[in-house]
C-alpha cells in the first residue's frame, strides 16, 4: 500500500537499528518520551521494543486524548446522553471510559441513544436527518481533531441547525507538554513530538522545549521508520551536541502549522481558564470552549450537567503512567483487577493509552522497550 | 507458564512476576460486569465468553455443550455420527457487496457444519420478521436463502415464521439450524493440537467485515471490497480427504482469526506464533483498516477457515487446498508452539513480537 509499505521496510529499518546501536554505544543511558498516543501504539503494535537497544528507554506520555478525559467529565457526558430525545454521537475509544459509575456503553444498554462517528460531520448529518430530535457531539482530541469540530459548528451555524450541540473537551498539547517538564520525578534526555498535532500547530510552539529546558525534541511520524528515525535524530543531536526542535514528519509538518485549521480554531474556540486533566490535575489554559457567539451549540449550556469532580479510584495509578513517572506494568492494579475488559483507569481504555498498548501488544515482548527493573 | 522460558532471553523477575500475574487473572472463570447485556457480549470476544461460561454454561452445561465447539458431534447407534449446529443472523444492512443476510444465514450453518469434519445435509430455517417488513424484501431474503441452499447442495427441510409489532425487531432475523453427517473415523479436536503443528487459513481475512462496515455507509468511504460469504464445505472435504493430518478446524466469523486463535490457544493449552509476513491481506482491506484504525485480525469473514495440520503434511495440504475455488488463496500463517501456552504471539514484520489478544467488546476505532 502507498504511503504505508514504504515506512515498514524491514531492510531499511535494519539500516536505521544498525545507526541507533552504533551512537547508543557511545552514549550513557537515554530516556526518551513519546507524547502521542498513536506513537505509544504504533510501538507495541510492531513490536519495536525487541528491536532498539536496551540502553533506549522510551517512556510513554500524556498524549492519549481519551486518556487525560476525567471521570467527572464522562458522568456529565453520560448524564446528557440520558436526556430524554438526545441522540448522542461520540468516537468509539469513548464508550468504554469508566466514569464514577458507569460507561456510555452501559448507559447505552440502558436505553440511551448513542452513536459511535468517525467525524463531526457525520453526528451532524445525523442531526439534520432527525431534525425532532436533539443531537450532542462530544468532542475529544488535542489541535489534530479540534478543526474538524470547528468547521462542523461553523456549518451548524450557516445551516441554522437548532437541534445539534457539542459538549466540548478538546484540550491543548503543550500546557501538559510544559506540565510534564515540571514535574520533579522525571528525568528526560529529549522528545518525539506529536506529529499529528503538528500538523496543525507546526513546529515553532514546540521551541520552548529547547530554549527554556534544553532538550531535544524531534516531531515524528507513526509508522515504524517515522519512529526509528526520530530515535536517531535525537541520539545524533545528542551526540553533536546540539538541541533543537527537529521536524522527522516533514511529509506532513509544516514548520509554521496549518494556518487554515489554526485560524478556524480561533474562530470557535476560546481557551477555558483551567481544565481537569485525569492525572495530571487542573492544568491553566490547557483547553478549549466553545466562543460566546457559538453558545447556542454549547451542549453544556443547553443541557444540565452535575460538574462534580470525583477523585480517581485510589489503586489507579494512571496519573503517573501519564507523566511517565512509573511503566504500566509497576502500577498495582495493571493486568489483575485493571483490564482492557474491566478498566478501572483510562490509560487501560483506549488502544493508545499506554497501559491498555502495553497489555494488548507488549507483555510478551521478547525484551521490553524498558530495561526491566528487579523487584 | 511450564514452558514458558525455552529459548528466550532471560527475564528480570519483576517482569515475569507480572506476566504470570496477568496469566493468573486470564485464566481465572470469566465474571460478568454489570447488570445488563452490552453490544459487547454480542461481539465474539471477551464478554461473549464471560456470559457463555456465567450463564449459559451453567444453565445448560451438557458434556457435549461443554467442549465449546462450533456445532455438537451426537452419537445415533449407527456407524456415522451426527453433527448438529445453529446460528442467527441480525446482520443490517441485509444486502451487502457481495452477499445478503440470506447467504449468510445458509453459508454460516454449512460451514460450522464442514469445521467439524461433516457432511452438510439438513437445514432448518426460522424467521422473526417485524410487522410493516416489505413482501418483496421478504420474497427477496427467501430467494437469497434458496439459491445458496442449492449452491451448498443442503435441504432445507423444516422451518417457521413469526411477526412481531413495529419496532420490535429491526426488519427481519434468520435463524438456521444445520444437520451434518460425520464419516466415520474423522476426528477433529482441540487435544489433537500439538506443538510443532502448521496454522493454515484458506484466504485472505477481514472482507466480510469491512464489506459490511461499507455497506452500511456510516463512513464514506469507496472502495470495492465484496464479503467473502461462500460455503467452504468443498474445501475441508479436499483437505480431509488428501491424506493430511488434520488436528482441527474452525470459521473464523464475528471477532476475526484473532479470537479463533485465542480459543484454540486457550482451550488446547498451546501457544499460537503467527507471522505478520504472511497474513493474506487484500490492499483495500488494509487500507481501510489503516484508515479506520481497525485490525484485520478482528475482522469477522464468512467465507474463510482456518485449520491446523500436522507440519510433515504441509504441502499435500496446501496443494489440496488450492485445487478448490474458495480456498484457491490458502497460506500458512502460522505453527504451534509449546512456548507461551494459551497466548497468541505475532511476530511483525521486522522481528519483533507482540501478544495478539481476545477481542474486548466491539472493535473500536480509534479517534486520531
Amino acid at each position: 500500500m502507498k504511503y504505508i509499505d514504504e515506512f515498514r521496510d524491514p531492510v531499511a529499518a535494519k539500516k536505521i537499528l544498525s545507526e541507533i546501536e552504533r551512537l547508543a554505544a557511545t552514549q550513557p543511558h537515554r530516556k526518551f518520551m513519546e507524547i502521542c498516543g498513536g506513537h505509544t501504539h504504533a510501538i507495541y503494535r510492531h513490536g519495536l521494543g525487541d528491536l532498539l537497544p536496551e540502553s533506549i528507554e522510551l517512556v510513554h506520555g500524556p498524549g492519549c486524548p481519551v486518556c487525560v478525559i476525567p471521570m467527572g467529565r464522562v458522568d456529565d457526558a453520560i448524564h446528557i446522553a440520558l436526556q430524554p430525545d438526545i441522540i448522542f454521537c461520540c468516537f468509539g475509544d469513548m464508550l468504554r471510559v469508566p466514569g464514577g459509575k458507569s460507561t456510555l456503553l452501559d448507559a447505552r444498554a440502558e436505553g440511551a441513544d448513542i452513536r459511535v462517528v468517525y467525524s463531526p460531520i457525520d453526528a451532524l448529518a445525523i442531526a439534520s436527518k432527525n431534525p425532532d430530535r436533539n443531537v450532542v457531539f462530544l468532542a475529544v482530541g488535542f489541535e489534530t481533531t479540534a478543526p474538524s469540530t470547528a468547521v462542523t459548528l461553523l456549518n451548524a451555524r450557516e445551516r441554522g441547525m437548532k437541534n445539534f450541540s457539542v459538549m466540548c473537551n478538546h484540550v491543548t498539547i503543550i500546557p501538559a507538554i510544559k506540565s510534564i517538564l515540571d514535574s520533579p520525578d522525571l528525568q528526560l534526555d529529549g522528545f518525539l513530538g506529536p506529529g499529528h498535532v503538528g500538523t496543525v500547530i507546526g513546529n515553532y510552539p514546540y521551541q520552548f522545549v529547547v530554549d527554556q529546558y534544553h532538550l531535544p525534541i524531534v516531531t515524528a511520524g507513526f509508522e515504524p521508520l517515522d519512529i526509528l528515525e526520530s530515535v536517531f535524530r535525537l541520539l545524533r543531536q545528542l551526540d553533536e551536541g546540539r538541541c533543537e526542535v527537529e521536524n522527522q514528519y516533514r511529509r506532513v509538518v509544516r514548520d509554521n502549522g496549518n494556518p487554515v485549521a489554526l485560524n478556524l480554531i480561533d474562530k470557535v474556540f476560546t481557551l477555558r481558564p483551567h481544565f481537569e486533566w485525569r492525572g495530571l490535575g487542573f492544568i491553566s489554559h490547557s483547553a478549549l470552549q466553545l466562543r460566546d457567539d457559538f453558545a447556542d451549540f454549547d451542549a453544556e449550556l443547553r443541557y444540565p450537567v452535575p460538574g462534580v469532580r470525583i477523585a480517581d479510584p485510589k489503586a489507579c495509578q494512571c496519573g503517573e503512567v501519564l507523566k511517565g513517572a512509573i511503566r504500566p506494568w509497576e502500577c498495582k492494579v495493571f493486568g489483575t483487577a485493571c483490564t482492557p475488559e474491566t478498566p478501572i483507569g483510562t490509560c487501560m481504555v483506549s488502544s493508545e493509552g499506554a497501559c491498555a498498548a502495553y497489555y494488548n501488544y507488549g507483555r510478551y515482548s521478547q525484551r521490553g522497550l524498558i530495561p526491566v527493573k528487579v523487584v | 507458564m511450564n514452558n514458558q522460558d525455552h529459548d528466550t532471553p532471560p527475564e528480570s523477575d519483576g517482569r515475569k512476576a507480572v506476566l504470570t500475574r496477568i496469566e493468573e487473572w486470564r485464566r481465572r472463570p470469566h465474571r460478568l460486569a454489570g447488570d445488563f447485556i452490552t453490544s459487547a457480549h454480542g461481539a465474539g470476544g471477551k464478554a461473549s465468553q464471560s456470559l457463555l461460561q456465567a450463564v449459559i454454561l451453567p444453565g445448560f452445561g451438557s458434556a457435549e455443550l461443554k467442549k465449546a465447539n462450533d456445532g455438537a458431534i451426537l452419537d445415533v447407534g449407527d456407524e456415522s455420527r451426527v453433527v448438529l449446529t445453529t446460528d442467527s443472523f441480525v446482520v443490517t444492512p441485509r444486502r451487502f457487496n457481495g452477499g445478503s443476510i440470506g447467504d449468510l444465514a445458509v453459508n454460516g450453518t454449512v460451514n460450522d457444519l464442514a469445521v467439524m469434519g461433516a457432511t452438510p445435509r439438513w437445514m432448518s430455517v426460522a424467521f422473526v420478521v417485524e410487522e410493516g417488513f416489505h413482501i418483496d424484501d421478504f420474497r427477496d431474503v427467501v430467494a437469497d436463502i434458496a439459491r445458496a441452499a442449492m449452491i451448498a447442495g443442503i435441504e432445507i427441510v423444516t422451518g417457521d415464521t413469526k411477526v412481531v409489532g413495529k419496532g420490535a425487531a429491526d426488519g427481519i432475523y434468520v435463524t438456521t439450524t444445520g444437520v451434518g453427517v460425520l464419516p466415520d473415523g474423522r476426528d477433529l479436536a482441540y487435544a489433537n493440537v500439538r506443538p510443532g503443528d502448521k496454522v493454515i487459513v484458506s484466504g485472505s481475512i477481514g472482507d466480510h467485515g469491512i464489506a459490511v462496515l461499507i455497506a452500511r455507509g456510516d463512513i464514506e468511504l469507496q472502495a470495492e471490497i465484496p464479503s467473502d460469504t461462500a460455503p467452504v464445505h468443498i474445501a475441508t472435504e479436499a483437505l480431509l480427504n488428501s491424506g493430511a493430518s488434520v488436528r482441527w478446524m474452525r470459521d473464523p466469523t464475528r471477532g476475526g482469526v484473532a479470537s479463533t486463535m485465542n480459543e484454540l490457544a486457550m482451550c488446547a493449552e498451546v501457544g499460537v506464533r503467527l507471522y505478520e509476513q504472511s497474513l493474506p491481506i487484500l490492499p483495500a482491506v488494509n487500507g481501510t483498516c489503516e484508515l479506520l484504525g481497525l485490525d484485520p485480525l478482528y475482522v469477522a469473514n464468512e467465507g474463510k477457515f482456518i485449520a491446523v495440520v500436522a507440519p510433515e503434511h504441509e504441502d499435500i495440504a496446501l496443494a489440496a487446498l488450492k485445487s478448490v475455488e474458495v480456498s484457491r488463496g490458502a497460506r500458512v500463517i502460522g505453527e504451534i508452539t509449546d512456548q507461551h501456552p494459551g497466548l497468541v504471539v505475532l511476530e511483525t514484520l521486522f522481528g519483533g513480537t507482540r501478544i495478539v489478544d481476545m477481542l474486548v467488546g466491539d472493535p473500536l476505532p480509534r479517534i486520531c
